[in-house]
């Protein structure tokens, strides 16, 4: 049965969040006892899971800095979790300056109040709170558009989220409609869980799809991903496994990235 | 010592990786160098407890997992002091401490502010629910699913007149109705259930005080977060004087506001439901006789009381009939009629009571009324028109037809349908709608019959007949259908027709010269406006010359001529065309009279010339006629003895089966070639 509008959501400390398990992967302590305890279960199923987070982080810190490259300075975070350290407005900061903006949006109400806390004395970060398959509501709000010009280019960050969007959901259509709000043209990157060649990522798949979990997931394949993107230009070197997405040249790549459970790709959004 | 160089590469290989937010090469190199710079301080100086800063830089930079420290310690372990490694591992703990300390902290409060939010949302919520509930129109309660009222609100307290305390633990089922669609309590059981959330319906109730109520009720299941069924909400709308309302409306639309019978749609609709069912049924259908008169010396007041006294004793009269008015002064009474008798035993009684002298306004005012009876039991005559079948339709009609000749044949009477009458009357209408048709078609044509010269027995001219051909090429003749054409406002076309077809013939034909063509024209005919015109075009269209024309008018129709219709006769004598009166001898035969019309001749009329003991009259008419410059047509002579005595009476003309029978036109010429005059004798 539906819950009505005005009941509480995701503020239960008994109940786990997929933004304070993130968090737990990333070796943080904003999460609770029920948090590590689902957390617990995927590592059984994924002993790996804390390096796929921090890749991910990983992805995140080399997307921002390539894409500032490319002139970017807006950035809109769709799924932010919770906003630690080495989030997007430090990173974009790093690269762009001063004149970095960045809107986080979530729909976890204790990771947006932990957000606001954090962002509540910066003038060019800001977080809204909503369901980001809510497209047009979201690219309406009054904080991302007092924050973000969407006439001039403007990064769409999708880091390890749309695999909680089902296909019932029409995730690509989804994509489709945010590329068509950005009227100033910009970017989609996204990364995205894949049990693809590695049989114990479908256990941790098994895992969130299992009562008590905080979300369901759909992990998908890279020909899925590249589907999801489907009509958008992608940039070199297209969907790759996450490590292998323009890796820093004085990094080491790791041996096993090609059965890295995830992949990443950026796009570019022509101007509408 | 190693050199700091290779200490802080070393590091940096030890530790890379072990960082939740991995670093860049780069970037872990330099840090890693400034702090292999601090250890070497530390160990170097007298202060090893500044390493402390070293362990909470590594936490800093998100070297929080604890096998960075254990890397870090067999790394440096063994190339600084022991009270190094220990002050570097303390400030590592105490940061990490610190940190999810802090972080804890930040989290929950976190979660705290989130959870007021959320709670001041719902309070919200629940604060504009209460106002909602308190102040709701409608009339609201809640109840468990055993049927005990929980709760109700204001509105419905004044609704049903019991304070809250008396609805309160009461089973809420137990507010029956004797009009509840028994259905209604089944379906709140499958509520109950959880097979159906709404339930919508109109329902009656007692108020405290006994009255009634009636609301337009919504029930809503609401389920627990399970699903399982946990509360019902009533929604009662006070609809009583909307349904009062209806009520009144749906009575007005079905009477008569004059007199509160039933109107014409309720009749016909209790009539069609009644024949439908095959239940047998008999109409009465009833006029007031003189009810105009009433209404023009009385007043419309007056017509309104008496439509009222007469509505009253119909109603009483013919109970349990029902008793309707169909509109003015006419009603109309719907029997059970199980003998096809009663219905005529109602009528008459009704007429009966109708009859009675009513007093309105001081006045004694006596009226009848006529009626006309129809039962299913006789099979009424359908009108072909009509389609689809409409048994209803059709037995109101047969009413109405009867009660039309009931009127005819003297009113204060009752008349009972005849199926037979009912279908000349029929055919006699459909006869009548066909004579346009006929006209156009030619089925309608002149005929002619000689008239003779009786001085010397030959042809002078020819009086056309109209005559219609029946598909089989029969005739009808004009008995049958010229009454018919007056009546039905035809008989204008039918004789310019006639007119029209009979010049057009006779130009065709090489006739004797003098010739004479006699039309019959009708008094409606000679009224038209037209009619000179009409004539005259006939005359220039054919080519048949004026004073070869005559018009033949009856007598009554030509005394009946005065005005206008006079000067157009008056008019055309003056072209030339002779103008004759015909059947003389049946009417007034006022040859004086006469005399101050454009008469020319008269034609004697049937019986008149075939009665012997009418010589001296005959004798007398027709020097009257003469002296007056009027020529002599006898008709229908039959015998030679009376053509020889007309004859001898100085009669100018004949004609008749003795002369000549009635030809159709192709045959005329050839009559004419057969001179039939009696022998001349003395």
């Amino acid at each position: 049965m539906e819950r009505p509008d005005w009941a509480p959501t995701g503020v239960d400390p008994t109940v786990p969040s997929v933004a304070r398990v993130y968090d737990y992967y990333l070796g943080g302590s904003h999460n609770f006892a029920a948090d590590r305890t689902f957390a617990a279960g995927v590592l059984r199923a994924l002993p790996g899971m804390a390096r796929v987070a921090q890749e991910n982080r990983a992805f995140l810190r080399r997307a921002v800095s390539h894409l500032a490259a490319l002139g970017v300075d807006q950035f809109l975070d769709l799924g932010s979790g919770i906003p630690t350290v080495g989030n997007v407005h430090e990173v974009a900061r790093a690269a762009c300056g001063p004149a970095a903006r960045v809107v986080y949006v979530d729909h976890d109400p204790v990771a947006v109040a932990h957000g606001r806390a954090l962002l509540s004395d910066d003038p060019t970060a800001a977080i809204v709170q909503a369901d980001l398959t809510d497209v047009e509501p979201v690219l309406a709000h009054p904080i991302v558009s007092d924050h973000l010009d969407l006439d001039r280019p403007v990064a769409v960050l999708l880091i390890s989220v749309l695999h909680f969007v089902p296909d019932a959901a029409d995730p690509a259509g989804i994509l489709r409609r945010y590329a068509a709000g950005l009227a100033g043209g910009g970017f989609v990157a996204v990364s995205h869980a894949s049990s693809e060649g590695v049989p114990a990522a479908e256990d941790a798949e098994a895992v969130y799809n299992r009562a008590g979990s905080p979300h369901s997931m759909r992990m998908r394949s890279a020909a899925e991903v590249e589907q999801l993107l489907a009509g958008i230009e992608l940039l070199p070197p297209g969907v790759v496994r996450i490590p292998l997405w323009r890796p820093d040249p004085l990094d080491d790549v790791p041996v096993d990235a090609a059965t890295y459970p995830g992949y990443a790709v950026v796009a570019r959004v022509e101007p509408g | 010592m190693t050199d700091p160089g290779r200490l802080a590469a070393a590091w940096a290989e030890a530790v890379r990786g072990t960082s939740f937010v991995p670093l860049r090469l780069g970037e872990l190199r330099s840090l890693l160098h400034r702090l292999t710079r601090d250890l070497v301080a530390a160990a170097e100086g007298a202060d090893p407890a500044s390493a402390e800063k070293v362990g909470r830089a590594l936490v800093e930079a998100h070297f929080t997992n604890p096998e960075s420290l254990r890397r870090t310690i067999v790394v440096i372990g063994d190339q600084v002091p022991g009270a190094v490694v220990a002050a570097l591992a303390a400030g590592y703990a105490q940061a990490l401490q610190d940190r999810t300390l802090l972080e804890q902290e930040r989290i929950t409060s976190a979660a705290v502010t989130a959870l007021r939010e959320a709670q001041a949302a719902e309070w919200q919520t629940q604060a504009r629910y209460r106002a909602v509930f308190a102040e709701a129109h409608f009339g609201i309660s809640l109840a468990d699913v055993d049927g005990r009222i929980l709760d109700v609100n204001n509105t419905l307290c004044r609704l049903f007149g019991y304070s809250p305390g008396e609805f309160r633990g009461r089973d809420f089922t137990l507010f029956t109705h004797p009009s509840d669609d028994p259905a209604i309590w089944q379906r709140v059981a499958d509520m109950v259930a959880g097979r159906v959330d709404r339930i919508r319906t109109d329902k009656a109730y007692y108020r405290a005080d006994g009255t009634e109520i009636w609301t337009d009720l919504v029930l809503t299941l609401i389920r627990d977060v399970d699903g399982a069924p946990s509360v019902i909400v009533a929604m009662l709308e006070d609809v009583t004087e909307r349904r009062r309302l209806e009520g009144r409306l749906r009575h007005q639309a079905g009477h008569d506001p004059l007199t509160d019978l039933p109107n014409r749609a309720t009749f016909y609709s209790r009539l069609a439901a009644d024949l439908a069912a095959g239940r047998p049924v008999g109409v009465c259908y009833l006029d007031l006789d003189g009810f105009k008169e009433v209404n023009d010396t009385l007043g419309h007041g007056a017509g309104d009381a008496l439509l009222r006294v007469v509505a009253r004793r119909l109603r009483t009269g013919a109970d349990p009939a029902l008793v309707a008015r169909m509109g003015g002064d006419e009603f109309i009474v719907l029997v059970r009629d199980e003998d096809a008798a009663r219905t005529e035993e109602v009528a008459r009684r009704v007429l009966d009571v109708i009859r009675e002298p009513v007093e309105i306004d001081g006045h004694i005012v006596t009226v009848s009324a006529s009626a006309g009876v129809a039962t299913s039991a006789c099979p009424v005559v359908r009108d072909v028109q009509r389609d689809p079948a409409d048994p209803a339709a059709e037995l109101l009609t047969a009413a109405d037809t009867t009660l039309l000749w009931a009127k005819g044949d003297g009113r204060d009477r009752c008349a009972v349908y005849d199926p037979h009458r009912h279908r000349a009357e029929l055919a006699r209408e459909e006869l009548a709608a066909a004579i346009p048709e006929a006209l156009r078609t030619g089925a309608i044509e002149p005929h002619f019959q000689l008239l003779i010269r009786l001085s010397d027995g030959r042809p002078c001219g020819a009086e056309a007949l109209a005559r219609w051909r029946r598909p089989d090429g029969t005739f009808r003749s004009p008995a049958e259908f010229v009454r018919l054409a007056e009546e039905h406002g035809t008989v204008g076309a039918l004789g310019q027709h006639l007119l029209r077809t009979a010049c057009t013939h006779a130009v065709s034909l090489c006739l004797p010269d003098p010739f004479v063509l006699s039309v019959n024209v009708s008094a409606q005919q000679v009224h038209d406006p037209d009619f000179e015109a009409q004539v005259m075009d006939v005359l220039d269209g054919s080519g048949w010359p004026a004073a070869a024309l005559q018009l033949e008018l009856t007598e009554s129709d030509l005394m009946e001529t005065g005005g206008r219709p006079l000067q157009a006769l008056t008019a055309l004598a003056g072209r030339g065309v002779s103008i004759a009166i015909d059947d003389f001898g049946t009417g007034y035969s006022n040859l004086a009279y006469l005399h101050s019309l454009p008469v020319t001749v008269v034609k004697l009329a049937g019986p008149f010339v075939g009665d012997p003991v009418n010589t001296g009259l005959l004798d007398a008419v027709i020097t009257m006629a003469h002296a007056l410059g009027l020529g002599v047509t006898a008709e229908e002579i039959e015998t030679a003895e009376q053509a020889r005595v007309l004859r001898d009476l100085g009669c100018d003309t004949g004609q008749g089966f003795f002369f000549s029978r009635v030809h159709p036109p192709h045959e005329l010429a050839g009559a004419l070639g057969l001179p039939t005059a009696a022998p001349t004798s003395g």
